[in-house]
């Protein structure tokens, strides 16, 4: 139950930077997930909060209290790591029971903690194992149950599900939401999936190289990338980005891309006219392509041809893998689009959701 | 193409596998034969060790006296001489004459003049099984032992106390093996695990020493001890061998302890445990393994060391070693190796006994569950 602050932290390892001046207000009771492609800091910013880490510079706040120099085990935080990081000559109870005795917790009280978690986890029938007797997915939530006996102030997870197959993970993924409605605490989580960020932050901080990227809920970071990267990376199939220009012609402003000509509807007129007659980034979800046939219902439709290369069905959709000219992009189509490889698809852009970007800035222009 | 392959594999791995094991029984010949031959031997007579091998035990096919006489005086013993359809001089017989059909060797016994003359055969017999504990005896007691000898005199033989010396070998060898390992092992944590200024250059000067042969520093210690009035006592061994013992105790469990993943403890020190916790609570339990290596590999050094012993021990009989002992053994009465049988094979016992009781944690792969492979 407390709020964490990041105050122009940076962390440095020789010449590398691995945080560069990371300002992050963490509120009470928040979920945090950090994203971004390995190596961007993600780790080490969690790191530094758990205190594994020394920061070189800034100030890290946990409540009201700085903590750079508070050991980790008196941050009243607890840490989830990736590789379960159980301890393996002990079963599961004295895993969980580990940290309560080393705080010199009274016996029954520990007992009865451990039992409460292991009951809140399912995982009171494995309380003798070790942990080599446990699949990967118990041990996780052995892992989780070593964190949540503790009854800390912050828990923070660095990518505890990479290690899981698919299917489990998307099943502890809505674990792990309901444990955070339930203790009410502050969750700051790691990883590199966007699907696991997207579907459990209330706010996702996006970092690439060191330096945070935009911070904001999920629906905002998918409706309003600040840049390039945040655009490419939030979202799956990753957005397509287009060089392309502004133009004014016939009272109306265009999107030109060289091999296809598409109109910005009203919505987003003003702000084209503002950027008219530049070179941009024009960037559209996959998600906003459709076949011409299959047009979703009020959408401000634009005309696009395109040629076929790929075609993958999924079942409820199609992810097509399309050409303009020399230039290719990928359609999330209706499933039952007739689409068929090397022949022509004639596509409805839903222009409401343009994106448009700074060639040289990659920032967002608005 | 599929199924070709298939087998080609499952060949190969055929083929692998028969090789592992047949070098594997060729090494285990070649360790328990000589094993076996010195355990049979221990329990043979002191006349039978030294006139055959122990595998005359086993049935076998062996030179036999069928015939033996004594030539008569017409033999011309300076000429060429004729036995058993053999011919040859006084000096081929000396040596041993072989039958022409080949089934018989003759040989002449005791000089020219009043020798006999032996014809043997070889014949199948069921082996010497001519056993006795009396080896053991005389090693093990401290005491004398009145001996019948075949001829039918008696000799009063001193046994050497190799009991004392077993418990003075067992006095020196577990702390000198406990020590360095216990030191051995919290430097290993330190370098592999903590931060302080000069770890690496510290952790090179161990590897470094790894190379010193022990030899240069027994000068050198062997002052310091005379001056702290050390030498000869088990604390002055114990001290050496912790000595030479620790670098190479550092750097095995340095090799171990650091391949123990971060993870564990990092998230024991957010359960609040101390460094010593740590490696109290979690190296120590994981690193069974290597210690037990490292223990085997300092325990069978120290047990079978003779050098140290004999410098820093001296020949102080109350605290000899059973290596010393053995030497005396032979050293002191040239004629007793045949002791060397028993001696030896006391001396083993311990060393086995802690090999087999050990080995098992080389086996046990502690790690298995603790991080997702």
């Amino acid at each position: 139950m407390a709020s964490v602050s990041y105050r122009n932290v940076y962390k440095r390892w020789g010449d590398v930077i691995a945080v560069n001046n990371f300002n992050l207000e963490i509120e009470d009771k928040e979920f945090m997930v950090y994203v971004g492609p390995s190596g961007c800091g993600k780790s080490t910013s969690l790191r530094l909060l758990a205190g594994l880490e020394e920061i070189s510079d800034g100030q890290i706040l946990i409540g009201d209290r700085v903590v750079n120099d508070v050991p980790p085990k008196d941050r009243d935080i607890a840490m989830v790591f990736q590789s379960y990081a159980l301890y393996p000559h002990m079963s599961v109870y004295d895993n969980m029971a580990f940290g309560l005795k080393l705080r010199k917790m009274p016996k029954d009280e520990i007992d009865r903690r451990v039992k409460e978690a292991a009951e809140t986890l399912g995982i009171s029938q494995f309380l003798d194992r070790k942990p080599k007797a446990l699949s990967g997915g118990q041990r996780q939530r052995v892992a989780v149950g070593r964190a949540i006996v503790r009854n800390p102030k912050v828990f923070l997870f660095d990518e505890p599900l990479s290690n899981l197959d698919a299917k489990l993970r998307v099943q502890t993924r809505a674990e792990i939401s309901k444990l955070w409605q339930r203790l009410g605490t502050t969750f700051i989580y790691v990883t590199h999936d966007q699907v696991e960020a997207m579907t459990m932050a209330t706010r996702i901080a996006v970092m690439k190289d060191g330096i945070l990227q935009q911070c904001d809920t999920p629906t905002y970071l998918y409706d309003h990338p600040d840049n390039v990267f945040v655009a490419g990376f939030i979202g799956s199939p990753s957005m397509n980005f287009f060089d392309a220009t502004l133009v004014e012609a016939d009272g109306k402003v265009w999107v030109d891309g060289g091999t296809f000509r598409l109109e910005v509807p009203g919505k987003n007129t003003e702000l084209a006219l503002k950027h008219k007659g530049k070179q941009v980034v024009f960037g559209i979800r996959p998600e906003d392509i459709h076949a011409r046939e299959f047009i979703a219902p009020g959408i401000a439709p634009a005309y696009m041809d395109s040629t076929v290369d790929v075609v993958e069905m999924m079942g409820s959709e199609i992810f097509a893998y399309l050409m303009t000219g020399k230039k290719n992009f990928v359609a999330r189509l209706d499933p039952r689009t007739r689409a068929h490889v090397g022949e022509a698809l004639s596509l409805v852009v839903n222009m409401d959701n343009m994106h448009i970007f700074d060639p040289k800035t990659e920032q967002r222009l608005t | 193409m599929t199924a070709q392959t298939a087998t080609r594999k499952k060949r190969r791995i055929g083929w692998g596998q028969i090789f592992v094991n047949v070098a594997l029984i060729l090494l285990v010949l070649a360790w328990t034969i000589p094993t076996i031959g010195l355990l049979v031997s221990s329990f043979r007579t002191r006349f039978d060790i030294q006139t055959s091998g122990w595998w005359t035990v086993f049935p076998h096919r062996e030179w036999t006296t069928v015939l033996e006489f004594q030539p008569g005086a017409e033999v011309d013993r300076d000429g060429i001489m004729t036995f058993e359809g053999a011919s040859g001089t006084f000096e081929a017989f000396r040596a041993g004459m072989t039958s022409p059909d080949g089934d018989k060797r003759i040989i002449w016994i005791g000089n020219k003049r009043i020798g006999r003359v032996v014809v043997q055969e070889q014949q199948w017999t069921r082996g010497n099984h001519d056993f006795t504990t009396q080896n053991y005896q005389e090693v093990l007691g401290g005491r004398t032992y009145t001996l019948q000898q075949p001829d039918g005199s008696t000799v009063t033989v001193q046994g050497t106390n190799f009991v004392g010396a077993f418990l003075n070998s067992l006095i020196v060898t577990v702390p000198a093996t406990v020590i360095p390992i216990l030191i051995a092992a919290f430097a290993a944590y330190g370098f592999a695990w903590m931060k302080f200024p000069g770890r690496k250059v510290l952790f090179i000067m161990v590897v470094a020493m790894l190379v010193v042969p022990l030899q240069i520093a027994l000068v050198p210690i062997l002052k310091d001890y005379v001056t702290l009035n050390l030498n000869g006592t088990f604390l002055g061994v114990w001290l050496a061998h912790t000595g030479f013992g620790l670098p190479l105790a550092t750097y095995l469990l340095f090799n171990y302890i650091s391949t123990i993943p971060r993870d564990i403890l990092e998230s024991a020190f957010i359960d609040g445990a101390s460094h010593f916790t740590i490696f109290t609570r979690l190296i120590l339990p994981l690193s069974v393994p290597a210690l037990a290596s490292f223990a085997i590999f300092q325990f069978l050094w120290v047990w079978n060391d003779y050098l140290i012993a004999l410098i820093f021990i001296g020949s102080k009989p109350d605290v000899q070693v059973l290596t010393q002992r053995i030497a005396e053994m032979v050293g002191s009465r040239g004629n007793d190796w045949h002791l060397l049988t028993a001696g030896a094979f006391v001396s083993m016992v311990l060393p086995l006994i802690v090999f087999f009781s050990l080995q098992r944690f080389f086996v046990r792969g502690l790690m298995a569950g603790s991080v997702k492979g």
